[in-house]
């Protein structure tokens, strides 16, 4: 595919409402996966004959899977509520990315196939034979959501995009149209056991370094332990936490934690991943496949808790999914919610008093935070509805004195997606992120000038890589980025051990 | 009585059509099953918050309020006074007409009047709004114009041209008794009752399954209780049985270095 050349849109004083632009984004595409992608996942290598009719044979087996894909199919009022509410349509004015939209890619060929009204009057409901300008329209639209669940927000019926986006791409994977990116990556994990194929020695030698470097800077032996059969905790966190910046400043705030609380820890070589693409290509088997791993990590370790680190689909998978994917978890210490996220822990240190902290060492920032879909729309933190917004703010005002939000709707459960989420941060797909994360970029922009902000906070890898990338199109600093646990690492005091 | 005969037909017709076709998709709805704790969080913990939640959703429509307010006040000035109007028709059906029904007979005038608004902005804001006209088919135009032409021809059977409502009222008694009656030949009327026939035959062919669809919605019906109970489909518990190669509890063969 040509490299498309782009241009990055102005940020508006306002976030306005495009016009509808047909066909604006019909050229992005991720690339296909290549047979060695597929076939790993359990995906034909490549267009199957007969796509037709797998495709709708896999159509049929999915309604009968999920309830979410055959009620969101059939209720939809076309009440245009979710028409401004996609970052992807704001950024592009494609009318294929307003959420419904998106949905109608497959409900005008589930109506034509399994309903009454689109088998005999299919020009009257907008109902479509399945051909192969729609299988073109669905791998290039489906691949413009990033499964954020906002449209589900502001939905009466509560659809979520996200569902159909998933049904939509593992149809497509089973007739042999997988996306590169994900299915690539998903079959590392399968083999090596993390995103990045990062082998046992290499993440050894990481962690090494890891700790010369913590105790170079704080004069604390900080320990980056691989593998430590008996630890209380196992901690799985993204693997872009290993080295990726800002992400790797998280990692280090996560061992100065365990450090100063005192609580044994370990990462593990098996099981050192806590991304799963697998909810991306909405396929039930691989997301299991990819879980089981933390499972059996934690079994053979055995440990009495499982921490999950900073990452927004991955908290997702954890707290929403793993019990019923891979539970039950009556092996850990009952005394802990499994899997507790990082925020939680540290949290829960904080309010016994277990943490020193002094705000004072990050009192040169004005910081803001940038609440992540997959924990604000697909999960929770703490014990009551809405943890997910008020623990990490909690965690940031106790270690910095600056802190101020971005517009209230543009936060919490309204929260818009860096852009780069749900499967599609691939340089394959730049002109679609750094569109997309128009939104965010415009709301972050508006606090920097009314409240002189200098760093977002994030907890998702996605995001903080996402961020990295495509800030600098909007003329912000890749630096602005920063983990939360790196503001709680900065911030905590230790005497000196030597 | 010919043409009270065929009617009569017609709403048994439409009445059985329309409760056989919803039937037989609520009970699709109710036998798929949700594999996955998936609620729109924040979400409630809770049963007793997840009624909260729903009835906030079909009586105050608080999503769509969040979604777009133009859109709430037609969408909620159609369904209730829709409500309304046709608990005020219950005084057809019944004799002596129960007394709430009779209470709300000067309401109900009103509300027939809020659905007929409700519909004709919703109508407008189809036509006008660019993103809303893009995603519209024919049968989203044709819906709300059955519907206004339902309001419409019942409001001016009250405003312009009355009817002969106690040979209506006698009609509609008998077919709730099974003793079919006489129906005035009205055009009006007939044109009303037609299209009502009409709603009730498409009902379980079209977007009119919003109604029960949102009460089997996962993203509003689910308690956000995942860490605490596992929700293992049918079908997904079959599937580690057939995948040997990742059974749960399998020793370790990786090491431990």
């Amino acid at each position: 595919m040509a490299k498309v050349e782009f241009e990055t849109p102005p940020l508006p004083d306002q976030l306005s409402i495009p016009a509808v632009l047909p066909g604006a984004m019909a050229h992005s595409r991720p690339f296909v996966a290549k047979p060695e992608h597929q076939q790993p996942l359990g995906f034909p290598g490549e267009l199957v004959d007969n796509w037709q009719k797998v495709a709708l044979d896999k159509m049929d087996e999915l309604l009968g899977r999920y309830r979410s894909l055959q009620v969101f199919l059939d209720a939809c009022v076309k009440c245009g509520a979710c028409t401004d509410k996609c970052h992807y349509y704001l950024g592009t004015g494609d009318p294929k990315n307003m959420p419904v939209a998106r949905q109608d890619l497959l409900r005008k060929v589930y109506r034509r196939y399994f309903t009454v009204a689109g088998k005999w009057f299919p020009r009257l409901v907008g109902a479509v034979e399945l051909s192969e300008e729609v299988i073109n329209d669905w791998y290039s639209y489906y691949h413009q959501c990033s499964e954020c669940r906002r449209c589900s927000v502001y939905c009466p019926y509560g659809i979520d995009t996200a569902e159909i986006t998933m049904a939509g791409r593992e149809i497509l994977a089973s007739i042999g149209v997988g996306q590169k990116y994900s299915n690539e990556i998903i079959g590392k994990v399968h083999t090596i056991g993390n995103n990045l194929g990062l082998p046992e020695p290499a993440l050894a030698n990481t962690l090494e370094g890891l700790e010369e470097e913590v105790e170079e800077d704080i004069s604390v032996s900080v320990k980056f332990p691989l593998d430590q059969q008996g630890a209380d905790v196992l901690l799985v966190p993204p693997s872009a936490d290993f080295f990726a910046e800002p992400h790797v400043d998280g990692l280090i705030g996560y061992a100065k934690v365990f450090h100063q609380a005192g609580i044994s820890w370990t990462l593990s070589s098996y099981a050192s991943e806590a991304a799963n693409f697998g909810i991306f290509i909405g396929n039930y088997e691989n997301m299991q496949k990819v879980a089981q791993r933390i499972r059996q990590a934690a079994l053979d370790l055995g440990v009495k808790r499982i921490v999950v680190g900073e990452c927004g689909h991955a908290w997702r998978v954890a707290y929403s999914f793993w019990n019923t994917l891979i539970g039950p978890f009556d092996f850990l210490d009952p005394h802990y919610p499994a899997p507790q996220h990082i925020c939680e822990f540290t949290h829960d240190l904080l309010y016994q008093g277990g943490l020193k902290l002094d705000r004072e060492a990050n009192d040169d920032k004005v910081v803001t935070f940038h609440d992540s879909c997959n924990v604000s729309r697909g999960s929770r933190l703490g014990s009551t509805p809405g943890g997910q917004f008020s623990i990490p703010r909690d965690l940031i005002r106790a270690a910095c004195t600056h802190f101020v939000d971005m517009a209230p709707e543009t936060i919490h459960e309204h929260t818009f997606c860096c852009g780069g989420g749900g499967g599609l941060l691939t340089d394959d797909l730049l002109e679609l992120r750094v569109k997309g994360a128009l939104p965010r970029a415009q709301a972050l922009r508006q606090v920097i000038e009314a409240h002189g902000v200098t760093h977002m906070a994030a907890i998702c890898a996605i995001c903080k890589s996402q961020f990295t990338k495509v800030l600098p199109q909007y003329g912000m600093g890749m630096d602005m980025v920063i983990s939360v646990h790196q503001l709680i690492g900065d911030a905590l005091v230790f005497e000196s051990e030597h | 009585m010919v043409l009270g005969s065929v009617f009569a037909v017609l709403f048994y017709l439409g009445a059985i059509i329309l409760i056989a076709g919803v039937s037989s998709r609520v009970m699709r709805y109710a036998r798929t099953p949700a594999p996955l704790v998936i609620p729109t969080t924040p979400a409630p913990l809770t049963r007793a918050g997840v009624g909260a939640r729903m009835c906030r959703e079909v009586v105050f429509f608080e999503s769509l309020f969040k979604g777009s307010k133009w859109s709430w006040l037609f969408g909620w000035l159609f369904h209730f006074g829709m409500l309304i109007a046709l608990a005020r028709h219950l005084r057809y059906f019944t004799e002596p007409v129960w007394w709430w029904v009779t209470l709300i007979q000067w309401v109900g005038v009103y509300a027939g009047i809020a659905m007929f608004a409700g519909l004709a902005g919703l109508w407008v804001r189809r036509m006008l709004v660019d993103r809303i006209r893009y995603i519209s088919a024919p049968s989203d135009h044709l819906m709300l114009a059955l519907l206004l032409a339902i309001a419409g021809s019942g409001l001016m059977m009250k405003y312009v041209h009355h009817t002969d409502i106690v040979s209506l009222k006698a009609f509609a008694l008998g077919l709730v008794t099974l003793d079919w009656q006489p129906l005035p030949a009205d055009g009006l009327l007939l044109v009303h009752l037609s299209l009502v026939i009409v709603l009730m035959l498409i009902f379980p062919f079209s977007k009119l399954l919003h109604a029960p669809g949102v009460f089997f919605s996962p993203t509003r019906n689910m308690r956000d209780n995942p860490r605490e109970y596992r929700h293992v489909a049918p079908w997904a518990q079959n599937l580690s049985q057939t995948r040997p190669e990742w059974p749960l509890g399998r020793q370790s063969d990786h090491g431990e270095g």
